[in-house]
């Protein structure tokens, strides 16, 4: 009776989004998608989703657990590949190129397109191999001298370089979570991409060490288009500049940040930002 | 958990009651079972430490019954003898060639001086009774000293020289020698009050069993020695290293990381496991018609025993190596995959590396398991007397545990030593192999 009752609930609520509230397109898009569904075997991830991500600014991606904004972020550097039963259908791409197109290999698409994820994790090598590890296995330097001032390069825009210059060698798992995230996103950086994916960066950081993370997102901003997935609408709010609604796998309401917190459209959206849900 | 906005007092002030009433229920109910939880752990780790000193027991019975048996073989006999290289006796003289001088007659030379060492032997019977003290390793060792310095021809030398097993044992086991009824030994009395002469005199003495570490078999036990069985076993198990672990570390790689899941793949995986489990004599077989018979590889080879030991630990060392595949977290996968390496470079590059302690615990276990196999080899003539130390992979030979059956098998006592003493070197080897296990394991565990 319950599950039943929920499962119309949901149902209904499901049924209640009809179309996406706000302007999901900017004028100059770094990555434009349309119309894209996700599957997962038989069960439907995403809905009809377009968003358009543009440059040189931070779009934070927020919604209740399991409503797809993760498994969106993951499309766009073609993450979901490894799963054998995500299929996506729609159309998305890369400064007018498409992602699943014959001209974009995954590799290429993911060096342009860096992605930082939910727990920190570097491997099981050198903080400076760490780092060099993108430059070297996509041959962005030439000699030492070059790769030296990547990595160096790096880890100062991440803001890690002042705690680590004298252990370079030491091994990248011995530093502490918020350190390690910083020198994902170092190694993130160190390829030079287009966009920067961040699934949930901050989940498993202490405040201190996502505040750093947050201003060296907000620094980021300059250079790259950062693309944003959180459970902390705080720190949507703090560190971007327009928000996307994912609720039960479709995008409700996509809109300027400060709209979004202080007059958002959609009643759904209402609700979670004020904490009623999710 | 979608809608709340319909059941906004759903959860109001009447749980609270229900709360502290099943709270105090809770607590009693708690403490009732507590009890028997406890003694219910208690026991379990009885179990476990009952279970573990049980098996140490065991073990420590089975090693010490190994080392007392096995131990003596290491020490051998030696008997002194002043021995007059008469080249009439030995038919050779100075100018002889190095074929004659191997093949002259020195059963002759030291016949003659076991019976000038003792002129009381005068009887038929006694003589040959006195020539059955000394191994027909003297022989070897005669010869190879005047192959060595063939001056030594007509003149009289102060030998140390092998002694049969029968005196070697009766030595080594420290009796009285001045009461013969009380020893059990096939040795005559009269035998007995010789070797009492020898000893009295100190012309007998024990020292390292060398013959053992460089002789290939014999079917006098004073003589026999496991270095061809060594030899074989390295050999064999270098063959079956050579094939199997890259073989096995390749499939297991691309059915861990690059096949697709299908029913291909299910079928694959199941005869995999399924192969784990046939009996080793089946492989036996199967070498036995398909390398033998049919490609023609020489019978009783390491090649052969290498290809039908590594079909037998293809699976062991391709289920171990997916299972330490599996174990490395795939964060590192996504970290690697999300910087755009290919899924080659993320395999070799990162993946690889973290699994390959794992792997070379499957690979050493495969190989240990090779190693102490015994039926696979009977099947494919390994089981052969192989008395010259094989020299390459297509020589007959055999290995450890078959030496070890052959040697069980055999009516001289003195192989019970051997027997036991074969099994120390085999454990040897195995721990040998353990350690560079651990040594490599080290190796690739710093890296983390």
């Amino acid at each position: 009776m319950v599950d039943k009752a929920l499962n119309d609930t949901h149902q209904s609520a499901f049924d209640a989004i009809k179309e996406t509230v706000g302007e999901f397109t900017v004028a100059d898009p770094k990555m434009r998608t349309k119309n894209v569904d996700v599957f997962y075997g038989d069960k439907q991830a995403i809905f009809d989703v377009s968003l358009d991500i543009g440059n040189n600014e931070v779009i934070a991606m927020i919604g209740p657990s399991g409503c797809g904004k993760s498994t969106f972020l993951r499309c766009l550097n073609r993450m979901n590949d490894t799963i054998p039963t995500c299929r996506v259908s729609g159309s998305m791409s890369l400064e007018g190129e498409d992602l699943y197109g014959p001209n974009l290999d995954p590799v290429l698409l993911r060096a342009r397109v860096g992605m930082v994820f939910q727990k920190p994790n570097p491997f099981a090598k050198s903080i400076y191999d760490n780092v060099a590890y993108g430059p070297r296995i996509h041959g962005l330097s030439n000699n030492r001298a070059e790769l030296d001032d990547i990595v160096i390069g790096s880890l100062k825009k991440a803001g890690l370089y002042d705690e680590v210059k004298d252990r370079l060698e030491a091994p990248g798992t011995s530093l502490s979570g918020g350190q390690q995230q910083r020198l994902c996103i170092a190694r993130t950086i160190a390829v030079s991409p287009e966009v920067i994916l961040m699934d949930e960066p901050c989940s498993a950081l202490d405040p201190i060490a996502t505040a750093r993370i947050e201003e060296l997102i907000d620094e980021l901003r300059e250079n790259y288009a950062i693309a944003i997935v959180t459970h902390s609408m705080q720190q949507a709010a703090r560190v971007s500049q327009r928000t996307a609604y994912f609720h039960l796998g479709k995008l409700v309401e996509v809109g300027e940040t400060n709209h979004i917190f202080t007059n958002p459209s959609h009643e759904l959206t209402e609700n979670y930002i004020t904490g009623r849900f999710g | 958990m979608i809608d709340v906005n319909n059941s906004p007092g759903a959860s109001g002030s009447e749980p609270s009651n229900d709360t502290s009433a099943t709270r105090k229920n809770t607590t009693e109910l708690v403490k009732a079972t507590l009890a028997r939880r406890y003694a219910a752990e208690k026991r379990f780790r009885f179990y476990g430490i009952f279970a573990i000193a049980a098996s140490l027991l065991f073990l420590a019975v089975l090693l010490t019954s190994i080392f007392i048996k096995g131990l003596p073989a290491f020490t051998a006999t030696k008997v002194q003898l002043e021995v007059t290289l008469d080249t009439e006796l030995l038919g050779i003289d100075a100018t002889a060639n190095e074929d004659a001088i191997r093949a002259a007659n020195y059963a002759a030379v030291i016949k003659k001086a076991m019976r000038e060492r003792f002129p009381d032997a005068t009887k038929r019977k006694q003589k040959k009774e006195l020539d059955r003290l000394m191994s027909t390793g003297a022989e070897y060792d005669i010869a190879r000293r005047v192959q060595e310095n063939p001056n030594l021809l007509g003149q009289t030398v102060t030998l140390w020289l092998q002694a049969d097993d029968e005196l070697d044992a009766l030595i080594k086991s420290g009796v009285d020698l001045t009461k013969p009824d009380a020893i059990s030994t096939r040795m005559s009395d009269q035998q007995i009050a010789w070797a009492n002469q020898f000893k009295e005199t100190g012309e007998v003495k024990t020292g390292f069993n060398t013959a053992f570490f460089t002789n290939g078999d014999s079917r006098e036990p004073e003589q026999a020695g496991i270095r061809a069985a060594l030899t074989g076993s390295a050999f064999t198990l270098l063959v079956t290293f050579l094939l199997s672990f890259p073989i096995a570390v390749a499939a297991a790689i691309y059915l861990e990381e690059f096949a697709p899941q299908n029913r291909w793949t299910d079928i694959i995986e199941v005869n995999i496991n399924n192969l784990a489990a046939v009996p080793s004599i089946v492989f036996g077989l199967l070498g036995l018609a398909v390398f033998i018979n049919f490609m023609h590889l020489p019978r009783s080879a390491p090649i052969v025993g290498g290809l039908v030991l590594s079909l037998m630990t293809l699976p062991t060392i391709i289920i171990a190596s997916r299972a330490s595949l599996k174990a490395v977290p795939p964060s590192i996968r996504e970290a690697a995959t999300g910087l755009g390496a290919s899924p080659q470079q993320v395999v070799w590059h990162h993946v690889l590396p973290l699994a390959m302690p794992g792997i070379l615990t499957g690979t050493i276990i495969g190989l240990a398991q090779a190693l102490g196999e015994t039926a696979p080899l009977l099947m494919i003539g390994m089981v052969a007397f192989i008395v010259d130390i094989p020299t390459s992979i297509t020589d007959a030979s055999t290995v450890l545990p078959v030496q070890v059956f052959l040697w069980a098998d055999s009516p001289e006592r003195a192989f019970v030593e051997r027997t036991s003493a074969a099994i120390i070197v085999l454990l040897g080897f195995l721990v040998a192999m353990n350690a560079v296990a651990v040594l490599l394991r080290k190796k690739f565990e710093r890296r983390w």
